[in-house]
Protein backbone atom coordinates (compact mmCIF):
# COMPACT_ATOMS: atom_id res chain seq x y z
CA UNK A 1 0.00 0.00 0.00
CA UNK A 2 1.06 3.59 -0.19
CA UNK A 3 4.18 4.91 1.56
CA UNK A 4 3.99 8.44 3.02
CA UNK A 5 5.51 11.40 2.70
CA UNK A 6 6.76 14.08 5.17
CA UNK A 7 4.22 15.97 6.79
CA UNK A 8 4.57 19.75 5.84
CA UNK A 9 2.78 21.62 9.41
CA UNK A 10 1.82 25.30 9.48
CA UNK A 11 1.50 26.28 5.90
CA UNK A 12 -1.01 29.18 4.77
CA UNK A 13 -3.00 26.92 3.62
CA UNK A 14 -3.75 24.75 7.03
CA UNK A 15 -4.13 27.97 8.46
CA UNK A 16 -6.56 29.37 6.11
CA UNK A 17 -7.47 25.49 5.75
CA UNK A 18 -9.05 25.47 9.72
CA UNK A 19 -10.82 29.12 9.24
CA UNK A 20 -12.79 27.06 6.27
CA UNK A 21 -13.92 24.17 8.29
CA UNK A 22 -15.46 26.74 10.57
CA UNK A 23 -17.24 28.62 7.53
CA UNK A 24 -21.04 28.91 8.35
CA UNK A 25 -20.30 28.07 12.15
CA UNK A 26 -20.37 30.33 15.28
CA UNK A 27 -17.57 31.03 17.37
CA UNK A 28 -18.55 32.01 20.95
CA UNK A 29 -16.67 33.65 23.64
CA UNK A 30 -16.74 31.12 27.06
CA UNK A 31 -14.99 31.71 30.29
CA UNK A 32 -15.46 28.74 31.92
CA UNK A 33 -14.65 24.90 30.68
CA UNK A 34 -18.56 24.91 31.72
CA UNK A 35 -19.94 27.35 29.29
CA UNK A 36 -17.15 25.66 26.90
CA UNK A 37 -19.83 22.63 27.51
CA UNK A 38 -22.88 24.70 26.72
CA UNK A 39 -21.10 25.94 23.83
CA UNK A 40 -20.37 22.48 22.25
CA UNK A 41 -23.69 21.59 23.04
CA UNK A 42 -25.55 24.12 21.19
CA UNK A 43 -23.41 23.22 17.98
CA UNK A 44 -20.31 25.86 18.12
CA UNK A 45 -18.12 25.56 15.78
CA UNK A 46 -15.08 26.61 17.95
CA UNK A 47 -15.08 28.26 21.40
CA UNK A 48 -12.93 31.75 22.40
CA UNK A 49 -10.95 31.41 25.46
CA UNK A 50 -11.22 34.50 27.68
CA UNK A 51 -11.41 35.42 31.97
CA UNK A 52 -13.80 38.23 30.83
CA UNK A 53 -15.86 38.47 28.27
CA UNK A 54 -15.90 42.30 26.38
CA UNK A 55 -19.09 43.41 28.43
CA UNK A 56 -17.49 42.82 31.60
CA UNK A 57 -13.78 43.68 29.99
CA UNK A 58 -15.94 47.46 29.28
CA UNK A 59 -18.07 47.64 32.63
CA UNK A 60 -14.99 46.59 34.95
CA UNK A 61 -12.20 48.76 32.98
CA UNK A 62 -8.15 48.26 33.96
CA UNK A 63 -6.06 46.67 31.49
CA UNK A 64 -6.92 43.70 29.57
CA UNK A 65 -4.33 40.74 29.42
CA UNK A 66 -4.51 37.33 27.53
CA UNK A 67 -6.01 34.96 30.11
CA UNK A 68 -5.05 32.68 32.46
CA UNK A 69 -3.18 29.71 31.21
CA UNK A 70 -4.76 27.41 33.69
CA UNK A 71 -8.50 28.63 32.38
CA UNK A 72 -7.30 28.44 28.80
CA UNK A 73 -6.07 24.41 29.35
CA UNK A 74 -9.61 23.41 31.24
CA UNK A 75 -11.53 24.65 28.50
CA UNK A 76 -9.43 23.26 26.24
CA UNK A 77 -9.89 19.85 28.14
CA UNK A 78 -13.41 20.15 27.76
CA UNK A 79 -14.41 20.40 24.66
CA UNK A 80 -13.21 18.47 21.39
CA UNK A 81 -14.06 21.29 19.06
CA UNK A 82 -11.13 24.27 18.38
CA UNK A 83 -10.19 26.37 21.22
CA UNK A 84 -9.12 29.84 20.36
CA UNK A 85 -7.48 32.90 22.84
CA UNK A 86 -6.69 36.25 22.75
CA UNK A 87 -3.52 38.35 22.94
CA UNK A 88 -3.11 41.59 22.82
CA UNK A 89 -2.03 43.71 19.68
CA UNK A 90 1.15 43.27 18.96
CA UNK A 91 2.04 41.67 22.31
CA UNK A 92 4.16 38.18 20.66
CA UNK A 93 5.48 36.76 23.87
CA UNK A 94 1.52 36.38 24.53
CA UNK A 95 1.32 34.84 21.63
CA UNK A 96 4.09 32.70 22.01
CA UNK A 97 2.75 31.37 25.02
CA UNK A 98 -0.43 30.55 23.32
CA UNK A 99 1.22 28.94 20.57
CA UNK A 100 2.99 26.90 23.43
CA UNK A 101 -0.39 25.80 25.36
CA UNK A 102 -1.26 23.97 21.83
CA UNK A 103 -4.08 26.61 21.42
CA UNK A 104 -5.58 25.97 17.64
CA UNK A 105 -6.01 30.46 17.01
CA UNK A 106 -4.96 33.33 18.34
CA UNK A 107 -7.16 36.39 17.95
CA UNK A 108 -4.87 39.63 18.09
CA UNK A 109 -7.88 41.13 19.67
CA UNK A 110 -8.38 45.31 20.14
CA UNK A 111 -10.79 44.21 22.80
CA UNK A 112 -7.76 43.34 24.91
CA UNK A 113 -5.79 46.33 25.81
CA UNK A 114 -3.39 47.23 22.75
CA UNK A 115 0.76 46.40 23.86
CA UNK A 116 1.91 48.16 20.65
CA UNK A 117 0.72 50.93 19.01
CA UNK A 118 2.33 50.88 15.82
CA UNK A 119 3.35 47.22 15.29
CA UNK A 120 1.19 44.39 14.77
CA UNK A 121 2.86 40.76 15.74
CA UNK A 122 4.35 39.22 12.96
CA UNK A 123 2.32 36.49 12.45
CA UNK A 124 4.36 34.42 9.82
CA UNK A 125 6.90 33.57 12.55
CA UNK A 126 4.15 31.36 14.05
CA UNK A 127 2.75 28.30 13.36
CA UNK A 128 -0.19 28.51 14.74
CA UNK A 129 -2.66 30.53 12.97
CA UNK A 130 -3.89 34.38 13.67
CA UNK A 131 -7.22 36.07 13.25
CA UNK A 132 -7.45 39.60 13.26
CA UNK A 133 -9.88 42.12 13.03
CA UNK A 134 -11.13 44.80 10.94
CA UNK A 135 -12.75 47.66 10.26
CA UNK A 136 -12.77 48.11 6.30
CA UNK A 137 -10.74 46.73 3.08
CA UNK A 138 -7.71 48.25 3.83
CA UNK A 139 -7.07 47.10 7.50
CA UNK A 140 -8.20 43.45 6.70
CA UNK A 141 -5.40 43.64 3.91
CA UNK A 142 -2.58 44.57 5.91
CA UNK A 143 -3.43 42.24 8.42
CA UNK A 144 -3.14 39.50 5.76
CA UNK A 145 0.21 40.95 4.79
CA UNK A 146 1.11 40.26 8.38
CA UNK A 147 0.23 36.76 8.29
CA UNK A 148 -3.39 36.48 9.29
CA UNK A 149 -5.40 33.28 8.34
CA UNK A 150 -8.63 34.77 8.96
CA UNK A 151 -10.47 37.94 9.14
CA UNK A 152 -13.24 39.22 11.63
CA UNK A 153 -15.08 42.58 11.20
CA UNK A 154 -13.97 43.99 14.42
CA UNK A 155 -18.01 45.98 15.08
CA UNK A 156 -18.24 46.80 18.50
CA UNK A 157 -17.53 44.27 21.22
CA UNK A 158 -19.50 44.07 24.63
CA UNK A 159 -22.21 46.50 23.04
CA UNK A 160 -24.84 44.25 21.95
CA UNK A 161 -25.46 46.79 19.19
CA UNK A 162 -24.49 45.13 15.80
CA UNK A 163 -24.61 48.62 13.89
CA UNK A 164 -20.87 48.89 13.87
CA UNK A 165 -20.32 45.29 12.73
CA UNK A 166 -22.43 46.09 10.08
CA UNK A 167 -20.76 49.38 9.16
CA UNK A 168 -17.30 46.99 9.04
CA UNK A 169 -18.97 44.50 6.57
CA UNK A 170 -20.44 47.13 4.33
CA UNK A 171 -17.03 48.98 4.29
CA UNK A 172 -15.09 45.52 3.28
CA UNK A 173 -17.53 44.35 0.82
CA UNK A 174 -17.37 48.44 -0.65
CA UNK A 175 -13.95 47.83 -0.65
CA UNK A 176 -13.43 45.28 -2.98
CA UNK A 177 -15.88 46.28 -5.50
CA UNK A 178 -14.58 49.04 -5.99
CA UNK A 179 -11.11 47.01 -6.64
CA UNK A 180 -13.53 44.60 -8.96
CA UNK A 181 -14.48 48.01 -10.92
CA UNK A 182 -10.80 49.20 -11.46
CA UNK A 183 -8.59 48.71 -14.64
CA UNK A 184 -5.43 46.66 -13.88
CA UNK A 185 -3.35 49.60 -14.34
CA UNK A 186 -5.08 51.44 -11.44
CA UNK A 187 -4.52 48.27 -9.00
CA UNK A 188 -0.82 50.09 -8.01
CA UNK A 189 -2.48 53.02 -6.90
CA UNK A 190 -5.23 51.44 -5.00
CA UNK A 191 -2.89 49.44 -2.96
CA UNK A 192 -1.27 51.95 -1.61
CA UNK A 193 -4.14 53.97 -0.67
CA UNK A 194 -5.03 50.63 1.13
CA UNK A 195 -1.60 50.17 2.57
CA UNK A 196 -1.29 46.86 1.12
CA UNK A 197 0.58 44.44 -1.58
CA UNK A 198 -0.14 44.98 -4.70
CA UNK A 199 -0.46 41.14 -5.10
CA UNK A 200 -2.72 41.09 -2.50
CA UNK A 201 -5.02 43.64 -3.86
CA UNK A 202 -4.70 41.80 -7.24
CA UNK A 203 -5.45 38.44 -5.58
CA UNK A 204 -8.57 40.28 -3.88
CA UNK A 205 -9.59 41.92 -7.10
CA UNK A 206 -9.99 38.40 -8.76
CA UNK A 207 -11.31 36.26 -6.08
CA UNK A 208 -14.08 39.22 -5.98
CA UNK A 209 -13.57 38.30 -1.59
CA UNK A 210 -11.05 38.43 0.84
CA UNK A 211 -8.44 35.70 0.56
CA UNK A 212 -9.09 34.57 3.67
CA UNK A 213 -12.38 33.41 5.52
CA UNK A 214 -14.18 36.59 6.61
CA UNK A 215 -16.66 36.33 9.93
CA UNK A 216 -18.47 38.53 11.59
CA UNK A 217 -17.97 40.28 14.78
CA UNK A 218 -18.55 43.08 17.58
CA UNK A 219 -22.58 43.55 19.32
CA UNK A 220 -24.64 40.56 17.98
CA UNK A 221 -27.07 39.54 20.45
CA UNK A 222 -29.81 37.85 18.24
CA UNK A 223 -30.69 34.98 15.57
CA UNK A 224 -31.53 37.84 13.58
CA UNK A 225 -28.43 39.74 14.01
CA UNK A 226 -26.22 36.54 12.92
CA UNK A 227 -28.74 36.49 9.60
CA UNK A 228 -27.97 40.00 9.01
CA UNK A 229 -24.15 39.27 8.94
CA UNK A 230 -24.47 36.17 6.81
CA UNK A 231 -26.69 38.24 4.28
CA UNK A 232 -24.19 40.54 4.18
CA UNK A 233 -21.71 38.06 3.10
CA UNK A 234 -19.64 37.59 6.29
CA UNK A 235 -18.71 33.61 5.99
CA UNK A 236 -19.38 32.86 9.55
CA UNK A 237 -20.36 34.32 13.01
CA UNK A 238 -18.56 35.64 16.49
CA UNK A 239 -20.84 35.68 19.43
CA UNK A 240 -19.41 37.24 22.39
CA UNK A 241 -21.03 38.61 25.73
CA UNK A 242 -24.54 38.08 23.46
CA UNK A 243 -24.75 34.46 24.46
CA UNK A 244 -23.92 34.15 28.17
CA UNK A 245 -24.79 37.69 29.01
CA UNK A 246 -28.58 36.75 28.76
CA UNK A 247 -31.32 35.07 30.52
CA UNK A 248 -31.07 31.53 28.70
CA UNK A 249 -27.78 30.84 27.27
CA UNK A 250 -27.90 27.11 25.67
CA UNK A 251 -31.04 28.22 23.91
CA UNK A 252 -29.67 31.39 22.51
CA UNK A 253 -26.84 29.60 21.73
CA UNK A 254 -28.64 27.11 19.53
CA UNK A 255 -30.53 29.61 17.98
CA UNK A 256 -27.82 31.92 17.06
CA UNK A 257 -26.17 28.45 15.32
CA UNK A 258 -29.35 27.80 13.49
CA UNK A 259 -29.68 31.69 12.32
CA UNK A 260 -26.07 31.32 10.89
CA UNK A 261 -27.10 28.56 8.76
CA UNK A 262 -29.87 28.89 7.39
CA UNK A 263 -30.15 32.54 7.07
CA UNK A 264 -32.33 33.25 4.33
CA UNK A 265 -34.56 31.22 5.64
CA UNK A 266 -36.97 33.71 7.25
CA UNK A 267 -39.68 31.20 8.20
CA UNK A 268 -36.99 29.29 10.28
CA UNK A 269 -35.52 32.44 11.69
CA UNK A 270 -38.78 33.27 13.28
CA UNK A 271 -39.35 30.17 14.66
CA UNK A 272 -35.56 29.89 16.73
CA UNK A 273 -36.27 33.56 17.36
CA UNK A 274 -39.30 32.29 19.62
CA UNK A 275 -39.04 32.26 23.33
CA UNK A 276 -35.20 32.43 23.98
CA UNK A 277 -35.71 34.49 26.93
CA UNK A 278 -34.14 37.80 28.18
CA UNK A 279 -31.32 39.31 25.13
CA UNK A 280 -28.15 41.04 27.16
CA UNK A 281 -28.94 44.22 27.83
CA UNK A 282 -26.47 46.57 25.77
CA UNK A 283 -25.33 49.54 25.42
CA UNK A 284 -26.02 51.90 22.26
CA UNK A 285 -22.82 52.46 20.29
CA UNK A 286 -24.07 56.05 19.64
CA UNK A 287 -24.30 56.57 24.01
CA UNK A 288 -20.15 55.55 23.78
CA UNK A 289 -17.24 58.00 24.17
CA UNK A 290 -14.90 58.13 21.68
CA UNK A 291 -12.10 56.39 23.67
CA UNK A 292 -14.48 53.44 24.77
CA UNK A 293 -14.37 52.60 21.19
CA UNK A 294 -12.47 49.26 21.11
CA UNK A 295 -12.54 49.08 16.92
CA UNK A 296 -10.30 52.34 16.57
CA UNK A 297 -7.34 50.33 18.05
CA UNK A 298 -4.70 48.45 16.08
CA UNK A 299 -5.74 50.20 12.64
CA UNK B 1 -23.86 19.04 -1.14
CA UNK B 2 -24.47 18.78 2.56
CA UNK B 3 -24.34 23.06 3.15
CA UNK B 4 -25.36 22.61 7.06
CA UNK B 5 -21.67 24.00 7.78
CA UNK B 6 -17.93 23.65 6.51
CA UNK B 7 -15.73 24.00 3.32
CA UNK B 8 -18.69 23.70 1.29
CA UNK B 9 -17.69 26.35 -1.51
CA UNK B 10 -14.37 24.08 -2.02
CA UNK B 11 -16.38 21.35 -2.82
CA UNK B 12 -18.95 23.03 -4.53
CA UNK B 13 -15.75 24.39 -6.85
CA UNK B 14 -14.42 20.98 -7.17
CA UNK B 15 -17.26 19.09 -8.35
CA UNK B 16 -18.51 22.21 -10.82
CA UNK B 17 -14.61 21.85 -12.24
CA UNK B 18 -15.30 17.83 -12.89
CA UNK B 19 -18.53 19.03 -14.94
CA UNK B 20 -21.28 18.10 -12.21
CA UNK B 21 -24.00 19.70 -11.44
CA UNK B 22 -23.80 20.78 -7.94
CA UNK B 23 -26.32 21.84 -5.67
CA UNK B 24 -26.59 23.07 -1.92
CA UNK B 25 -28.19 20.87 0.24
CA UNK B 26 -29.74 22.41 3.62
CA UNK B 27 -33.39 21.14 4.00
CA UNK B 28 -34.73 17.59 3.44
CA UNK B 29 -36.56 18.36 0.89
CA UNK B 30 -33.51 19.25 -1.23
CA UNK B 31 -32.42 15.62 -1.16
CA UNK B 32 -34.90 14.50 -3.16
CA UNK B 33 -33.98 13.46 -6.44
CA UNK B 34 -30.16 13.39 -6.16
CA UNK B 35 -27.39 10.61 -7.19
CA UNK B 36 -24.63 11.69 -4.95
CA UNK B 37 -24.01 13.31 -1.67
CA UNK B 38 -20.70 15.05 -0.42
CA UNK B 39 -20.78 15.60 3.36
CA UNK B 40 -17.58 18.30 3.14
CA UNK B 41 -15.06 19.12 6.41
CA UNK B 42 -15.98 21.39 9.28
CA UNK B 43 -17.08 20.74 12.79
CA UNK B 44 -18.99 17.01 13.29
CA UNK B 45 -20.68 18.09 16.37
CA UNK B 46 -22.27 21.08 14.59
CA UNK B 47 -23.68 19.26 11.70
CA UNK B 48 -24.72 16.46 14.01
CA UNK B 49 -27.40 19.14 16.33
CA UNK B 50 -28.12 20.60 13.17
CA UNK B 51 -28.86 17.82 11.42
CA UNK B 52 -31.06 16.52 13.96
CA UNK B 53 -33.15 19.61 14.99
CA UNK B 54 -33.99 20.54 10.60
CA UNK B 55 -35.66 17.10 10.33
CA UNK B 56 -32.17 16.08 8.04
CA UNK B 57 -31.71 12.86 9.30
CA UNK B 58 -34.68 10.85 8.38
CA UNK B 59 -34.74 12.27 5.47
CA UNK B 60 -31.02 11.27 4.38
CA UNK B 61 -32.08 7.67 5.95
CA UNK B 62 -34.88 7.36 3.10
CA UNK B 63 -32.40 8.86 0.27
CA UNK B 64 -29.67 6.51 1.32
CA UNK B 65 -32.11 3.08 1.39
CA UNK B 66 -32.79 4.38 -2.20
CA UNK B 67 -29.12 4.17 -3.08
CA UNK B 68 -27.79 8.08 -2.33
CA UNK B 69 -23.89 7.72 -2.71
CA UNK B 70 -21.55 9.34 -0.25
CA UNK B 71 -18.21 11.04 -0.77
CA UNK B 72 -17.60 12.70 2.91
CA UNK B 73 -14.46 14.17 4.28
CA UNK B 74 -12.38 15.00 7.70
CA UNK B 75 -15.89 15.67 9.35
CA UNK B 76 -18.01 14.34 7.04
CA UNK B 77 -16.43 10.66 7.51
CA UNK B 78 -16.90 10.95 10.83
CA UNK B 79 -20.69 11.57 10.33
CA UNK B 80 -20.70 8.29 8.21
CA UNK B 81 -18.87 5.89 10.81
CA UNK B 82 -20.75 2.79 12.23
CA UNK B 83 -18.35 4.00 15.48
CA UNK B 84 -16.94 7.21 17.05
CA UNK B 85 -14.58 7.59 19.37
CA UNK B 86 -13.16 10.28 21.06
CA UNK B 87 -16.44 11.85 20.59
CA UNK B 88 -19.57 12.88 22.13
CA UNK B 89 -21.31 10.56 24.17
CA UNK B 90 -24.44 10.70 22.04
CA UNK B 91 -22.83 11.57 18.47
CA UNK B 92 -24.38 11.53 15.49
CA UNK B 93 -23.28 8.43 13.74
CA UNK B 94 -24.85 7.25 10.16
CA UNK B 95 -23.11 3.79 9.72
CA UNK B 96 -23.12 3.83 5.89
CA UNK B 97 -19.64 3.42 6.42
CA UNK B 98 -18.59 0.18 8.52
CA UNK B 99 -15.76 2.11 9.88
CA UNK B 100 -14.37 2.99 13.58
CA UNK B 101 -12.90 6.32 13.51
CA UNK B 102 -11.00 8.35 16.13
CA UNK B 103 -11.70 12.49 16.25
CA UNK B 104 -8.46 14.87 16.40
CA UNK B 105 -6.45 11.69 15.87
CA UNK B 106 -3.44 13.51 15.59
CA UNK B 107 -3.55 16.30 17.28
CA UNK B 108 -4.88 20.32 17.51
CA UNK B 109 -4.44 22.37 14.46
CA UNK B 110 -0.38 22.95 15.40
CA UNK B 111 0.02 19.14 14.04
CA UNK B 112 -2.17 19.67 10.71
CA UNK B 113 -0.40 19.83 7.33
CA UNK B 114 -0.13 19.21 4.31
CA UNK B 115 1.26 15.66 2.98
CA UNK B 116 1.48 13.87 -0.26
CA UNK B 117 -0.47 10.63 -0.57
CA UNK B 118 0.04 7.88 -2.70
CA UNK B 119 -3.49 6.31 -3.92
CA UNK B 120 -2.53 3.29 -6.33
CA UNK B 121 -5.95 3.31 -7.98
CA UNK B 122 -5.30 6.82 -9.09
CA UNK B 123 -2.20 6.03 -10.71
CA UNK B 124 1.49 6.50 -9.60
CA UNK B 125 1.44 10.49 -9.12
CA UNK B 126 0.71 11.03 -5.12
CA UNK B 127 -1.93 12.97 -4.21
CA UNK B 128 -1.37 16.04 -2.62
CA UNK B 129 -3.87 16.81 0.61
CA UNK B 130 -4.25 18.69 3.61
CA UNK B 131 -5.02 17.01 7.30
CA UNK B 132 -6.65 19.32 9.39
CA UNK B 133 -7.16 18.42 13.02
CA UNK B 134 -7.55 14.75 11.08
CA UNK B 135 -9.68 11.52 12.49
CA UNK B 136 -8.01 8.12 11.76
CA UNK B 137 -9.94 5.09 11.03
CA UNK B 138 -8.86 2.96 13.58
CA UNK B 139 -11.31 -0.18 12.38
CA UNK B 140 -12.26 -1.20 9.29
CA UNK B 141 -15.24 -3.69 8.47
CA UNK B 142 -14.66 -6.85 5.96
CA UNK B 143 -16.76 -4.99 2.87
CA UNK B 144 -14.54 -1.82 3.17
CA UNK B 145 -11.57 -1.34 1.09
CA UNK B 146 -8.80 0.81 2.23
CA UNK B 147 -7.59 3.11 -0.98
CA UNK B 148 -4.73 4.58 0.84
CA UNK B 149 -2.88 4.88 4.28
CA UNK B 150 -1.48 8.01 6.41
CA UNK B 151 0.83 6.49 9.60
CA UNK B 152 0.06 3.15 8.62
CA UNK B 153 -3.82 4.08 9.36
CA UNK B 154 -6.63 3.79 6.52
CA UNK B 155 -7.28 7.54 5.61
CA UNK B 156 -9.32 6.29 2.51
CA UNK B 157 -11.57 3.59 2.50
CA UNK B 158 -14.73 2.82 -0.32
CA UNK B 159 -17.39 0.72 0.72
CA UNK B 160 -19.53 -0.36 -2.25
CA UNK B 161 -20.31 3.68 -4.43
CA UNK B 162 -19.32 4.82 -0.72
CA UNK B 163 -16.06 7.02 -0.37
CA UNK B 164 -14.58 7.93 2.96
CA UNK B 165 -11.60 10.53 3.21
CA UNK B 166 -9.78 11.80 6.62
CA UNK B 167 -7.97 14.30 4.94
CA UNK B 168 -8.81 17.49 2.28
CA UNK B 169 -8.37 16.83 -1.43
CA UNK B 170 -10.83 19.92 -1.83
CA UNK B 171 -8.59 22.53 0.20
CA UNK B 172 -5.12 21.45 -1.92
CA UNK B 173 -7.49 21.11 -5.27
CA UNK B 174 -6.39 17.70 -6.90
CA UNK B 175 -9.76 16.67 -8.49
CA UNK B 176 -8.80 13.38 -8.96
CA UNK B 177 -10.65 11.64 -5.81
CA UNK B 178 -14.42 13.89 -6.87
CA UNK B 179 -13.69 12.62 -10.28
CA UNK B 180 -13.47 8.75 -9.12
CA UNK B 181 -16.59 9.02 -6.87
CA UNK B 182 -18.52 10.56 -9.80
CA UNK B 183 -17.41 7.86 -12.12
CA UNK B 184 -19.41 5.40 -9.93
CA UNK B 185 -22.74 7.66 -10.04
Amino acid sequence: MSQNGHIETGTARVKRGLAEMLKGGVIMDVVTAEHAEIAQEAGAVAVMALERVPADIRAQGGVARMSDPKLIKSIMAAVSIPVMAKCRIGHFAEAQILEALGIDYIDESEVLTPADEEHHVDKWQFKVPFVCGARDLGEALRRISEGAAMIRTKGEAGTGDVVEAVRHMRAVSKGIRRLQSLRQDELPSAAKELGASLELVRETAELGRLPVVNFSAGGLATPADAALMMQLGCDGNFVGSGIFKSGDPLRRAKAIVAATTYYDKPEILAEVSEDLGEPMVGIGVSSLQRQELLASRGI
Amino acid sequence: MLALQGDVREHLRLLRECGAEALPVRLPEELEGLDGLVIPGGESTTMDRLMRAFGLLPALELALGRGLACLTTCAGTILAAREIRDGLPDQLHLGLLDIAVRRNAFGRQLQSGEVDLEIPELGPEPVPVALIRAPSIDEVGPEVEVLARYQGLPAAVRQGRHLGLTFHPEITGDPRLHRLFLSRL
